[in-house]
């Protein structure tokens, strides 16, 4: 299994992740019937279960000599930065299509109908730089496998991908390119109050 | 071309004042007889300090032809925080984008210098920290690289300001005016409370529209924005005036 979560690696009764979980908000039926999709906004206005969630990160990579942050926009940029900051890395957005203003390389994607793409700017990264991805939720995993593939293309090392909510694999079946995955929370089905 | 570092005076408290006397090593202030403090970089072709990227040479926009008026004066070198410059020279300018005749100031460079990005990020924060601000307000897509590092760091909550359909909950919404038609910016309607104390962020301020669409949202719900904090002002392009007399602070003008 390449996925680990937090309680099961070294944060084992963690006051703190039940805090984090707490503090995301479900909302069901969005964007479409039948998701209940994970709204990390209120972690964001709980100054305490905020830092929280970037503190256990940075306890996690700070000494894994990583030189750069790569976030998944939008929700990525909301994460990464303090992260990169605290850990003396750089921080490279991976962007949609054309926001971009420089030269970038892009990967496609698969979307449930259709497809994205995510970019990345060249020269932002070097060859043999070690590097995280961070999201703030992993489903699938096909951004973050198009990510993971923008930054081997310029031969970088992905050490981890780092997200602060994600399901547990379905029989293995997470395209993530075999680079293993850090998860701070599982989602929950409804909000308790 | 980045030339300069300026802060705007107001009568906001928190806003640093014009003074008549030596400022401390960290402050930045204008000049003292109105003119504006152009540091050495100005008269230099950008520098791009990462191998990989493509050197953009544009003539500087401030040439050594230029008048006195515009040369550096070495006394007022002081005034200026020493970050600054290194934060200045971070930033690269791409012509044509989005379109022709726009020079795009592009952040994402700084970002690859940790030390400019950590100083950046600090100039806000010894400016608002201690300030009562329990809400930093970043504006999508750019203010979320910058504001929630200061609002983890002055201890308040993150409020993204959103493209329509992003935010799950119920929202606010406020139109407002591109070059070319309109655009609309959501923020959640229970991420604050009346009375609160606000700081709108983004990485720069063109005509002001993006900003005061987020002022009129946050205010709406009787929140107080105490001031709007940019990495980059566009001055020609007056965006200072649009934001209801609310202040405007910023780490570099570029013209």
């Amino acid at each position: 299994m390449v996925e680990m979560f937090a309680a099961e690696n070294g944060l084992k009764g963690d006051a703190r992740l039940q805090a984090i979980s707490n503090a995301i908000r479900v909302v069901p039926h969005f964007p479409k019937q039948g998701i209940m999709f994970q709204d990390i906004t209120t972690l964001l206005l709980d100054h305490k279960a905020f830092k929280n969630t970037v503190d256990i990160f940075v306890d996690r990579y700070k000494d894994m000599d990583i030189s750069v942050v790569a976030g998944v926009e939008a929700r990525g940029f909301m994460f990464g930065p303090t992260i990169a900051l605290a850990i003396g890395a750089k921080f490279v957005p991976l962007r949609k299509p054309k926001k971009l203003p420089g030269e970038v390389i892009a990967e496609a994607y698969e979307l449930e109908y259709g497809s994205d793409c995510l970019e990345m700017h060249v020269g932002a990264v070097e060859a043999g730089e070690r590097a995280i991805v961070i999201d703030d939720l992993v489903a699938t995993g096909g951004t973050l496998s198009a990510a993971i593939s923008l930054l081997e293309r310029v031969g970088a090392e992905v050490v981890e991908c780092a997200c602060v909510i994600g399901l547990r694999e379905v029989k293995g079946q997470r395209r993530l390119n075999g680079k293993p995955l850090y998860i701070l929370v599982e989602p929950r089905e409804i909000d308790s109050c | 071309m980045l030339q300069r570092a300026l802060i705007f005076s107001s009568s906001n408290p928190i806003c640093s004042q014009l003074s008549t006397t030596a400022p401390p090593d960290n402050t930045v202030f204008p000049k003292r007889n109105g003119g504006w403090i152009i540091p050495f970089s100005s008269y230099q072709l950008p520098a791009f300090r990462f191998r990989n990227y493509r050197r953009t040479l544009l003539p500087p926009l401030c040439s050594a032809s230029d008048s006195a008026a515009n040369r550096p004066n070495m006394a007022s070198q002081d005034e200026q925080d020493p970050r600054i410059s290194n934060i200045s020279s971070a930033i690269r300018v791409i012509p044509d984008f989005p379109k022709p005749g726009i020079i795009f100031q592009d952040i994402t460079t700084l970002l690859l210098d940790t030390k400019a990005f950590r100083d950046t990020i600090d100039l806000f924060v010894e400016r608002y920290r201690g300030k009562d601000i329990s809400v930093v307000a970043g504006i999508e897509a750019r203010g979320f690289i910058f504001g929630p590092p200061i609002a983890l760091a002055i201890g308040a909550k993150f409020v993204p300001m959103r493209k329509p359909n992003k935010l799950p909950g119920e929202v606010l919404s406020e139109e407002y005016s591109l070059e070319y038609g309109k655009d609309t910016m959501e923020m959640h309607v229970d991420a604050v409370k009346a009375g609160e104390r606000a700081l709108i962020i983004d990485d720069l301020v063109a005509t002001g529209g993006t900003l005061s669409a987020a002022i009129r949202l946050l205010e709406c719900v009787g929140v107080h924005v105490v001031e709007c904090a940019c990495v980059i002002e566009l001055p020609e392009l007056k965006g200072r005036e649009r934001l209801g007399g609310k202040p405007l602070f910023v780490l570099l003008s570029s013209t």
